[in-house]
């Protein structure tokens, strides 16, 4: 062998070399992913099977199917991951999943109590909308390849934003029956709450209207009080989008909805700015508007009275049973939780949608509720983690809006149900029974998934052998 | 970008920290007051699902769960519903719980935290969880005379171990049974309690220890004398003597109970005859000498203006301290807002007999498991020293006057020291007397303090008084206590 002939294997090893490192990276992530996801499932195969067990007294395959279905699902979106996005964030989708199994797993409790089945099952439904949900996230996924694209849509994004939050107030579209908040639509014999998919469309156009436009919203106008406030030119959009959650509150009774938006905004303008008059402005908007609201409109009012006096016996037995019937279930649980299969939730209204957090307490307990809590903190630490390690300005601001979306919606249900806050009919993310909103937050973690991807990419181990 | 980020990722903390928070204020910190609400509903099934304990006197069940078919799986049952009405309360499906049933629902129904470990044995093992029973201080036959001596009157009686503060007896009349309560039929339980809940006098409301009040009448005069010797008066300090008194600020002239001079003539008249004979206008004169602080902190060193746990939550007895000073000298006699119930009195007379010291009184003197292992038994404790053990002695000693040859003659017992003081409480011109009494036997050594209130006048209107109606009825209560 000559010289020449070693220096080149020598050369074919250090290529080599690099390239195992490269490889050797991503698939670590992936099979850490992997790990959890397997971790993930065996918690909600544990859930359906303990349902069954504390509901039926013993085990039935048929719906236990739909555990493995999630389970086939999520393999498949690890799968894509390991294909499109090798360096994407690997807790994301094992906490995605382990939601949407506890929630299947607590919905499909429910059905048994209410002697529910088929298609008139809230969890056949569910397990139909988490296949659609995840589907759709795959598609995300993989069509977007490069989320920069997102930017060039900026105003597509903010129309259909508009469009989506103006259908339920469409003749012929929104839906009939007495539900309190407007904002639901009915297509084809489906509900749908258009407001969940227009809450990403709204993450959309800020992170590319922000983008484009921090400078001039950073520039300072006259100073009052010590503090800069913006220019009163700049003043447009703010007002617009406190417009747009007035006409929520206002028009479709939703007071949740209205605020989730309001705070998106509010985060994402601070953060792209890092001026806090435009918080202070924004937050005394609407407070004068919600407070303006609480007096005028009636059911602000009645929330309000039912969150600080739920107890009092002219509420608890009327317009704050739900609330206090859901108080009663946590505190039932206690610290480890009746068990599955073996508290009362269904005495709750709405049990496996705006109050599935109570029903969780209630079988789970306080253990149960901490482990839910820390799992939203974790994803939404993962989201903030892009916000921090991102390379573009408008991936990261991206990032935070979603990752921030996730946790204020968290915060407004569960701090309803708990009377943190006055009571708002939202659902909680992945839990909660309710297609929209399933598909909605799986689309977000895949967003995330590609955005994490990105991150990771950027310092490539080039280092040689 | 990174500082603002920084600023909401605290933002996001604390939201979540404030959920963390919230969670556990609810399932930890505030678990046991909600499930002690009444309409907790889950409450209610859970203490279905398992064997019900039963209440017990000296051994004997007075309500108790056998097994039945439907899906509460188990019957309540009251063996003599009506003479403990006032004890145990009722249990019903939808309408709560009151009593002993409402408030040891808990240990009844096993979900007490000190039943933790067999909650957990019950999960483990598959046994039927059951709950714990709780044995009562009561004395059935004290009981029992209480019972009789009320038939007819609206009323209660509560008589009281002055050492322990044990209830002994604890009666409010009328009763009602509470078997047709326990229905699992919810229109009957309905129909059932808005009839009694109708009736008048209501059945359902505990003149023991309740809402149903009282005005005291002269039985405050203990109070009165306590406060007295406790600010420097003794039994021979002596007070003006008019025929009628004109209270400052009004015209309202008051009279002693027999019109006219206390003790028939004098300028001036003793304070232990004033109690002796019920005399008001030296009493009066003495709630002005003593002033509304000193008269109101007295009445509260005994419980007024609080409530206890017996363990059901009391209402409290009220003595105003926003009264002018007219109000004042009628509240000496148990006139103008004063309000008791037979509790509060029982615990007067209970802290006297007792040397001046107020043992908190409680209907509970044990919690039993299945296993018949005690859960929590009867410790005497001690609720506080409204008054010197000299003044308790002196009081003692006045108060045993009144009974062998004073106004309270009603209560005398054949051989045995008895102290005690009658109280006629008026409820307006016409409207029917308040009759009281509360004392104690053997004074030497008091076994038993009992207090009974006979309202609506013992159905003669103005006609009775304290000492014909309610000292005899004590008098049977004390005698059946001391003749075991």
């Amino acid at each position: 062998m000559s010289t020449e002939a070693v220096s080149t294997a020598t050369g074919l090893q250090n290529l080599t070399g690099v390239i195992t490192l490269k490889l050797r990276t991503p698939s670590r992530l992936r099979n850490l992913e992997l790990g959890l996801l397997l971790f993930a499932i065996a918690i909600n195969a544990g859930s359906f099977v303990l349902v069954q067990f504390g509901v039926l007294g013993q085990v039935e395959p048929g719906m236990l199917t739909a555990s493995f279905a999630l389970a086939g699902l999520a393999l498949a979106v690890h799968v894509a991951l390991r294909i499109s996005a090798p360096d994407a964030d690997p807790l994301i989708l094992p906490i995605a999943t382990v939601l949407n199994g506890t929630g299947l797993a607590m919905i499909y409790r429910l059905d048994l109590a209410k002697g529910f089945e088929g298609w008139g099952a809230a969890s056949v439904r569910q397990i139909v909308w988490t296949t659609l949900a995840i589907l759709i996230a795959t598609a995300v996924l993989v069509a977007l390849r490069n989320y920069r694209v997102l930017q060039r849509f900026t105003y597509v994004a903010m129309f259909s934003a508009i469009v989506l939050l103006l259908l339920p107030l469409v003749p012929g579209l929104a839906r009939t029956d007495d539900v309190a908040a407007k904002v639901w639509i009915d297509v084809a014999g489906f509900s749908f709450q258009p407001g969940e998919i227009a809450k990403i469309a709204l993450g959309v156009f800020f992170a590319g209207y922000l983008v484009q436009h921090r400078d001039s919203l950073a520039v300072g106008g006259r100073k009052l009080l010590g503090m800069r406030l913006p220019r009163v030119r700049d003043l447009g959009p703010i007002l617009l989008i406190w417009a747009a959650a007035m006409g929520v509150l206002v028009f479709q009774r939703d007071l949740g909805t209205s605020l989730l938006y309001f705070g998106l905004f509010l985060v994402m303008i601070y953060v792209a700015t890092g001026r806090l008059s435009w918080v202070l402005l924004g937050l005394g908007l609407f407070l004068g508007g919600a407070i303006i609201a609480s007096q005028t409109l009636v059911y602000v009012n009645s929330r309000f009275t039912v969150w600080l006096d739920a107890f009092n016996p002219q509420y608890a037995d009327g317009d704050a049973y739900q609330l206090v019937q859901g108080i009663f279930g946590i505190a039932q649980g206690g610290m480890v939780g009746t068990g599955l299969g073996q508290g009362r939730p269904s005495i709750v209204p709405l049990a496996e949608s705006d109050f599935i957090i109570a029903s969780l307490g209630e079988e789970l307990g306080l253990a149960g509720l901490f482990a839910l809590l820390a799992l939203y903190l974790l994803l939404v630490s993962r989201g903030f983690r892009i916000g921090f390690a991102g390379r573009d300005d408008f991936g990261r601001l991206l990032a935070v809006g979603l990752s921030f979306v996730v946790a204020l919606q968290v915060f407004i249900v569960i701090g309803g149900v708990t009377r943190v806050i006055p009571l708002t009919g939202l659902t909680t993310p992945f839990l909660a029974a309710g297609g929209s909103s399933l598909i909605a937050n799986w689309i977000i973690a895949a967003i995330l998934l590609r955005l994490s991807d990105s991150v990771r990419n950027q310092p490539r181990l080039v280092v040689g052998p | 970008m990174n500082k603002e980020l920084r600023r909401v990722s605290v933002i996001v903390l604390a939201m979540f920290l404030a959920l963390f928070g919230s969670t556990t204020v609810i399932s930890a910190i505030e678990a046991d007051n909600l499930a002690a609400q009444s309409n907790n509903r889950r409450v209610v099934l859970d203490s279905y699902s398992a064997q019900r304990g039963a209440i017990l006197v000296e051994g004997t069940p007075i309500a108790y769960s056998e097994p039945s078919d439907d899906v509460y799986r188990f019957q309540r049952i009251y063996s003599e519903g009506e003479k403990y009405s006032g004890v145990t309360g009722y249990f019903t499906l939808n309408q709560g719980s009151t009593g002993l049933e409402g408030s040891l629902n808990q240990q009844l129904s096993g979900t007490a935290n000190s039943q933790f470990f067999d909650q957990l044995n019950a999960i483990i093992t598959g046994q039927e969880p059951t709950g714990a029973s709780i044995a009562t201080t009561l004395d059935a036959e004290a009981q029992q005379a209480a019972w009789d001596a009320m038939q007819g009157y609206e009323g209660a009686v509560v008589a009281i171990e002055p050492s322990t503060g044990r209830i002994l007896a604890l009666v409010s009349t009328p009763g009602f049974d509470p078997n047709p309560l326990a229905s699992h039929i919810t229109s009957e339980v309905i129909e059932r309690y808005t009839a009694l809940d109708e009736a008048r006098p209501s059945p359902l409301q505990n003149r023991a220890y309740g809402g149903g009040q009282y005005s005291p009448g002269s039985t405050f005069k203990i109070i009165m004398t306590a406060a007295a010797l406790e600010n420097g008066y003794a039994p021979d300090s002596q007070f003006e003597n008019p025929a009628t008194l004109t209270l400052p600020g009004t015209n309202t002239q008051i009279n002693n109970p027999v019109v006219g001079q206390c003790s028939g003539g004098g300028d001036t008249v003793s304070m232990a005859t004033a109690l002796n004979l019920s005399c008001n206008i030296p009493y009066a004169e003495l709630a002005q000498d003593l002033g509304v602080d000193t008269v109101a902190d007295m009445a509260e060193a005994f419980g007024f203006n609080s409530s206890t746990q017996i363990p059901m939550t009391s209402t409290p007895s009220r003595y105003p301290r926003d009264i002018d000073e007219a109000q004042l000298m009628l509240t000496a006699f148990g006139m103008s807002s004063v309000r008791v119930n037979a509790l509060q009195n029982a615990m007067v007379v209970a802290a006297v007999a007792n040397d001046g010291v107020l043992m908190q009184p409680t209907l509970v003197d044990s919690v039993i498991a299945a296993d018949l292992s005690v859960l929590d038994e009867f410790q005497a404790s001690e609720l506080g020293r409204p008054i010197t053990s000299a003044t308790a002695s002196t009081l003692n000693d006045m108060l045993v006057d009144g009974v062998s040859n004073g106004a309270a003659g009603g209560a005398r017992i054949d051989g045995v020291a008895v102290g005690g003081k009658t109280g006629t409480g008026e409820n307006g011109p016409g409207e029917p007397f308040n009759l009281w009494f509360s004392g104690f036997a053997p004074a030497e050594d008091p076994q038993v303090a009992v207090s009974v209130i006979v309202g609506d006048g013992g159905g003669r209107g103005q006609q009775l008084s304290g000492n014909a109606l309610a000292a005899p009825i004590a008098r049977q209560v004390m005698e059946a206590v001391l003749n075991q």
